[in-house]
C-alpha cells in the first residue's frame, strides 16, 4: 500500500463532501458561498496535482488503484485508476472548475448556492468517469454527470434554456442506454465488469468474440462516445447546449464532457473491440473529417459568437476523433494532447466570449466591432487564445494538431490531407470574426464605453495564457507522462496494429519530431507492472 | 378437514389484516376520534406484515395445499405490508382535507390487502381468484370513494365494469385449464404435462384477466381514468400493492406451466413491447400529472414483462438458469412500488383541496418553493427514469441483464428506446419544477406545510430509494436463492 492509498477516492468524493457542506449554508450568505465553494476547488485543484508523482514515467499500466467489492450478484467492483491519458484529464476538469468558479463570481447572482452544487457535482461524476475501472461504475458516474449539466443549462441559461437542456439529455441518454446494454451483453460474454481483467482476457486469447458481437459492441459503445463528442452528424445538440448554457456551463461542457467521448473511444472501444475499431476506422475517419471541415465551415459563417466557438469544438474534435483512429502512436499522442490543449483554448475562448456577454448582453458579431479601442487588454488576450485555437506554432493547438497530422499522414496520408484543410479554415473563421469583433469603427455607440478587464478577469485569463504557452512550449512534460499509455493502448489492439504501420514505411520516417520522446524500456516494464 | 394450527400460522398475515379491518367497522359507531383509526388500522397493518415471518419460518403448504408459504410469498407479503402502511400513515391527512370517513377506509384497505396476501401465497386457482376478488372489490370500492366527485365516481364505476369483464376471462380460464389438466392445484399442472391447445387458450384467458389487473396493453385503457378519478392515496395503493400481487401470481402460474414456453415467450416478447409502447406514448402527452403517473405505470409493467419473456426463455433452461430473471422481478417490483409511492404521496398533497392542482403547470417553480418535496419528487422521478444512485436503475438494469442474457437483443434495444422516451416526460416535470418561475397565483400563496406523518412516509420512500440504490447487495441475495417458489 502506497502511501495516499485513497487519493482517487479522495478526489471523486471531496466536491460532493463540499457541496453537501454548501447545502447546509443560508441561501443568501452569497459571500460565504462564494468564498466555501473556491476553498473547495482549489484544494480539489491542488489535490489533483498529487497525482503527477502517482503516474511513474514511461509506465502504461493503471497507477494509485483502489479495489473494494460493492455489488455481490453480478459482481461489480469499485475499482479506480489513473494511468498517463486520464492523469492529465482530471487535472483539466479540477482547474476548469476552479476557474469556473472564479468566473461565475459575479456573473451568477441568482440561485448561487445551487449553481456551485450543481458545479461540483459535475466534477464528481467527472472524475469519476475518468477514473472507474470497471465498466459499470463507469456507467454510472456517466449517468450522475447528465443530471448536474442539465440543471447548469436548464437554470442558469439564456432564452431557450430548456430546450437545450432537454435535448441534451436526451440526446446523450439515448446512447448510454445503448451502451449498457452493451456493457451487460459484454459481461455475459467476459464474466467480469472489471476492465483490465477483460482486457487481459482478450490479450491473452482466453476470449475470444465473434466477429459480429464485437462489431454490434463496438457499436453500442461508439455510438453513446460519439455523441458525447460529438462526432457528425450527431452533434447537433452541441451548439443549442453551448449557446443556452452559462459560461461556466459551457467552459466545463467544451472543456471537459467532450473528452469524456474521446476518452471513452481510447479506453474501451480500441483494446476491448480492436479489429471492429479496425474495420470501422475508414468509416470513423470520414465522419471525422466532414465533421473538421463542416463544422469549420458552419463556424465561418455564424453570426453568433458563442455558436461560432461551439461549431469550432465540432471541428476541433473531429481532428481527436480522427488521431484515435488512425491507430498511429504520434497520431494518438496527439489526439490526447489535443484533448486537453482544446480544453484550454475553448474554454478560455468561451470565458472571453462570457465576459463581453457580461458587458453587452449579446452574442451577435454585428453588434460588436472596434473593440480593441476601448478594452486593448482584452483584444489582447482575445487575440492571443485565437491564435493558440488556430495551431499557432508555440501555442498548444499547434503541437496536437501537428502530432495529429503527422501521425495519420504516416498511415493514411489523403486523411492527412483532407483534414490539414481544416487547419487553414480554423485560421479563416477565428481571425475574420477577430476582425470583424475587435478591428474596424466604433459601430455601436454603447461600446465606446465598455470596461476593460477586471483584475479578477485578468488573473482568470493570465492562468490560461500562461498554460497555454507552457503546453506550446515545454509539450514534451506533457507527452512524455502518457506516451507509454497511448503506445499501450496500441498494443492491446494486437497484431493487426503492426501491420497497419508497416505499411507507410515509404513515406516520412516517424521518428522525425523531437515532441515525440517515446521511452523504450515501455513495453518491459509494463510486463513488470502487471 | 378443520384447519389445523399450522395452516392458520401460514395464513396469519391475512388473518390479521382481515381481522384489523372487522374491528375496525365494529369501532366505527362508537369513536370519534380520527386518530384512533389511523393508528389501529396501522397497527393492524403493520401487524400483519410482521406476521408474515410465521409462515416464513414454517414453509411448506396450509389447507391442503392451497397455501403456499415460502420465501417468495414472504417476499410480496413483506412488500405489500410495507406498501400498505406507508398509504395508512399517509392516508389521514387527505381524509381529513377531503373530510371522507376514516374508519370505512382503512377497514376496505385491509381487506384489499389481505386479498394481495392471497394471491401472493395462492397455490391454486381457484383460491387465488378469492384473493383477486377480495382485493378487487375493495379497490372498486375505494376508487369511488370521493362519493360528490364526478370523476371519482366515473373511476370507480369504470373499474367495476371493466374489472368484473377481466375477472369472468379470468374464471373462464381457470374451468378451462381444469377441463385440461383436472386440476387446479397449479403444482400437478406441471406434472398433468399436457400442451394442448386448450390449455393454451386457458392460461391465454388468465393471462388476460390478471394482465388486466397490471395494466398490460391492450388491457390498459381503464388504468389513466382510474388512477386520475381515484383518490391519490388510492392511487398510491393501485400503482404498487396490487399490480405487485398480481405480477406474483402470474410468476407463480407462469412457474408452474408445463411445456409450450416458447408460446408464452412471444406471448409476453408482444405483451411487453406494446405494453412499453402504449405507456410511454400516452404519457408523452399528458399534462396532468397524475394521469403522467398513471400512464408511467402501465410503460413499467411493460418493463416488468421483458423480464417475463426472459423468465419463460430461461425457464427452458430450468429453474436455476431463471433464478435471475426472478430476481430482476421481484427488485424491480420492490423499487418501483416504493418510488411510485412516494411520487403519488406528493401530488395527493400538492393536489390541494379538492385535488384541483394537478396540472403540469401548478408545479412551476416549486424546486424553490418547496425544496424538499420538490427535491423528493425529483429523485422518484429520477428512479422512476433509471438514473444511477436509485433503486429504479439497478431494477432497470437487473431488466436489461436478464434479457440480454436470454439474448433478446431486440427487446433489450426497444426497451432502451422506451427509457429515452421515458426520459423525456419525467425530466419536463423535473423542469417544470426547477427551471421555469412559479406562475403569479401560487407564487403568492404560502408555501405548504406537510403533515408529519406524510413527511415521514417520504422520506422512508426517499431514503430506501437510495439505499437499494447505493447497496443493493442484501435484498439480491434474498431474492436470489434457489428455493424462492418452495419446491
Amino acid at each position: 500500500m502506497h502511501p495516499g492509498g485513497h487519493l482517487l477516492s479522495v478526489l471523486v468524493f471531496f466536491p460532493a463532501l463540499g457541496a453537501l457542506a454548501l447545502l447546509l449554508l443560508r441561501g443568501d450568505d452569497l459571500v460565504w458561498i462564494r468564498r466555501l465553494a473556491l476553498t473547495i476547488s482549489i484544494a480539489e485543484f491542488l489535490l489533483s496535482l498529487l497525482l503527477i508523482p502517482g503516474v511513474p514515467l514511461g509506465v502504461a499500466g493503471y497507477q494509485l488503484e483502489e479495489f473494494a467489492r460493492w455489488i455481490n450478484v453480478p459482481p461489480i467492483n469499485y475499482h479506480l485508476g489513473v494511468d498517463g491519458i486520464s492523469l492529465f484529464l482530471v487535472i483539466l476538469t479540477t482547474f476548469l472548475t476552479l476557474i469556473s468558479v472564479i468566473a461565475s463570481w459575479k456573473s451568477i447572482e441568482h440561485r448561487v448556492k445551487e449553481f456551485f452544487v450543481m458545479l461540483l457535482m459535475l466534477e464528481v461524476g467527472v472524475n469519476g468517469v475518468f477514473f472507474a475501472l470497471d465498466l459499470f461504475l463507469f456507467f454510472l458516474f456517466w449517468e450522475v454527470m447528465l443530471i448536474p449539466m442539465a440543471f447548469l443549462i436548464g437554470i442558469w441559461g439564456h432564452e431557450r434554456r430548456i430546450y437545450a437542456a432537454v435535448k441534451f439529455v436526451l440526446y446523450t441518454m439515448a446512447g448510454s442506454i445503448l451502451m449498457l446494454v452493451g456493457i451487460i451483453w459484454l459481461y455475459n460474454a467476459t464474466g467480469t465488469f472489471d476492465l483490465p481483467k477483460m482486457q487481459q482476457f482478450l490479450q491473452s486469447g482466453a476470449l475470444v468474440l465473434p466477429a459480429r458481437t464485437e462489431m454490434i459492441l463496438f457499436l453500442a459503445f461508439f455510438l453513446a462516445f460519439a455523441i458525447k463528442v460529438p462526432l457528425f452528424p450527431l452533434h447537433t445538440w452541441l451548439p443549442d447546449a453551448h449557446v443556452e448554457a452559462p459560461t461556466a456551463g459551457s467552459v466545463i461542457l467544451a472543456g471537459v464532457l467532450l473528452k469524456l467521448g474521446t476518452y471513452g473511444m481510447i479506453r474501451f472501444c480500441l483494446p476491448l473491440f480492436p479489429n471492429a475499431s479496425r474495420r470501422f476506422a475508414p468509416a470513423v475517419a470520414v465522419l471525422a473529417i466532414i465533421g473538421i471541415i463542416y463544422g469549420a465551415l458552419v463556424a465561418l459563417v455564424q453570426p453568433n459568437l458563442k455558436k461560432l466557438v461551439a461549431y469550432s469544438s465540432v471541428s476541433h474534435l473531429g481532428f481527436v476523433v480522427l488521431g484515435i483512429f488512425a491507430f498511429n502512436p504520434i497520431s494518438m499522442q496527439g489526439a490526447v494532447f489535443q484533448m486537453l490543449a482544446h480544453g484550454i483554448s475553448t474554454g478560455a475562448l468561451f470565458l472571453l466570449v462570457g465576459m463581453l456577454y457580461d458587458r453587452r448582453h449579446t452574442f451577435e458579431i454585428s453588434e460588436y466591432g472596434g473593440l480593441a479601442t476601448p478594452m486593448p487588454k482584452l483584444a489582447a488576450f482575445f487575440l492571443f487564445v485565437a491564435l493558440s485555437s488556430l495551431g499557432l506554432p508555440m501555442l498548444n493547438g499547434f503541437v496536437g494538431e501537428y502530432l495529429i497530422l503527422l501521425g495519420t499522414y504516416q498511415v493514411h496520408w489523403n486523411w492527412a490531407a483532407w483534414a490539414a484543410s481544416g487547419v487553414i479554415l480554423s485560421a479563416c473563421y477565428l481571425l475574420w470574426s477577430y476582425q470583424r469583433v475587435f478591428f474596424g469603427d466604433l459601430t455601436r455607440e454603447k461600446n465606446r464605453t465598455l470596461p476593460d478587464v477586471s483584475p479578477r478577469e485578468k488573473w482568470i485569463l493570465v492562468s490560461m495564457a500562461v498554460i497555454t504557452l507552457w503546453m506550446g512550449i515545454g509539450s514534451l512534460s506533457f507527452t512524455r507522462r502518457f506516451a507509454a499509455s497511448c503506445q499501450n493502448v496500441l498494443d492491446q489492439m494486437g497484431p493487426g496494429q503492426a501491420r497497419e504501420a508497416a505499411a507507410p514505411e515509404k513515406s516520412a520516417p516517424p521518428r522525425g519530431s523531437a515532441l515525440v520522446a517515446m521511452p523504450e524500456k515501455t513495453s518491459v516494464e509494463r510486463t513488470a507492472s502487471r | 378437514m378443520f384447519p389445523i394450527r399450522g395452516d392458520m400460522l401460514r395464513v396469519m398475515p391475512e388473518l390479521i389484516w382481515c381481522g384489523f379491518g372487522v374491528l375496525l367497522m365494529l369501532f366505527q359507531p362508537f369513536v370519534r376520534n380520527r386518530h384512533f383509526f389511523t393508528t389501529l388500522a396501522l397497527v393492524g397493518s403493520l401487524l400483519g406484515t410482521l406476521s408474515a415471518l410465521w409462515p416464513a419460518a414454517l414453509g411448506g403448504t396450509a389447507f391442503g395445499g392451497i397455501i403456499q408459504a415460502d420465501a417468495f410469498s414472504f417476499f410480496f407479503h413483506l412488500l405489500i405490508g410495507l406498501v400498505v402502511s406507508l398509504v395508512v400513515l399517509a392516508a389521514g391527512p387527505y381524509l381529513e382535507r377531503e373530510r371522507l370517513a376514516f374508519p370505512e377506509f382503512f377497514a376496505l384497505t385491509l381487506f384489499a390487502t389481505a386479498g394481495m396476501g392471497v394471491l401472493a401465497s395462492a397455490q391454486e386457482l381457484v383460491t387465488a381468484f378469492i384473493g383477486l376478488e377480495l382485493s378487487s372489490i375493495s379497490s372498486y370500492v375505494l376508487a369511488g370513494y370521493r362519493r360528490d366527485s364526478l370523476k371519482s365516481s366515473e373511476s370507480s364505476l369504470k373499474y367495476f365494469l371493466l374489472g368484473s369483464f377481466a375477472t369472468a376471462f379470468f374464471l373462464y380460464g381457470i374451468a378451462l385449464v381444469y377441463g385440461a389438466t383436472g386440476s387446479t392445484f397449479l403444482s400437478r399442472m406441471a406434472d398433468a404435462g399436457a400442451s394442448s391447445n386448450l390449455l393454451k387458450l386457458g392460461f391465454s384467458l388468465i393471462l388476460i384477466g390478471l394482465g388486466f389487473k397490471v395494466a398490460v396493453a391492450p388491457f390498459q385503457i381503464w388504468t389513466p381514468d382510474v388512477y386520475e378519478g381515484a383518490p391519490t392515496p388510492v392511487t398510491a395503493l393501485f400503482s404498487s400493492g396490487p399490480k405487485a400481487a398480481a405480477f406474483a401470481l402470474l410468476l407463480r402460474i407462469f412457474a408452474s406451466v408445463p411445456a409450450a414456453t416458447q408460446f408464452w415467450f412471444w406471448a409476453f416478447w408482444v405483451l411487453a413491447v406494446l405494453t412499453m409502447f402504449a405507456g410511454n406514448l400516452g404519457a408523452l402527452v399528458q399534462t396532468n400529472v397524475k394521469r403522467m403517473l398513471a400512464y408511467s405505470s402501465i410503460a413499467h409493467a411493460g418493463y416488468i414483462l421483458v423480464a417475463f419473456a426472459s423468465v419463460t426463455f430461461l425457464a427452458q433452461e430450468g429453474a436455476a438458469a431463471a433464478a435471475p430473471a426472478y430476481a430482476a422481478i421481484l427488485f424491480y417490483l420492490l423499487s418501483y412500488a416504493l418510488v411510485k409511492l412516494g411520487a403519488f404521496t406528493i401530488v395527493s398533497q400538492f393536489g390541494g383541496e379538492g385535488e384541483k392542482h394537478l396540472s403540469l403547470d401548478d408545479y412551476a417553480g416549486l424546486g424553490q418553493r418547496q425544496p424538499f418535496a420538490a427535491a423528493a419528487l425529483g429523485l422518484f422521478l429520477l428512479s422512476l427514469l433509471g438514473l444511477p444512485v436509485t433503486a429504479g436503475f439497478f431494477g432497470k438494469f437487473y431488466i436489461f441483464k436478464a434479457a440480454v442474457n436470454s439474448h433478446l437483443i431486440w427487446l433489450a434495444i426497444l426497451m432502451a428506446v422506451n427509457s429515452v422516451i421515458g426520459a423525456y416526460y419525467y425530466l419536463r416535470l423535473i423542469v417544470v419544477m426547477y427551471m421555469r418561475e412559479p406562475s403569479a397565483e401560487t407564487a403568492s400563496s404560502a408555501p405548504m406545510r406537510f403533515p408529519l406523518t406524510v413527511n415521514l412516509v417520504l422520506t422512508i420512500a426517499a431514503a430506501s430509494t437510495v439505499y437499494f440504490g447505493l447497496f443493493p447487495n442484501q435484498v439480491l441475495h434474498f431474492v436470489l436463492q434457489t428455493n424462492l417458489l418452495g419446491h
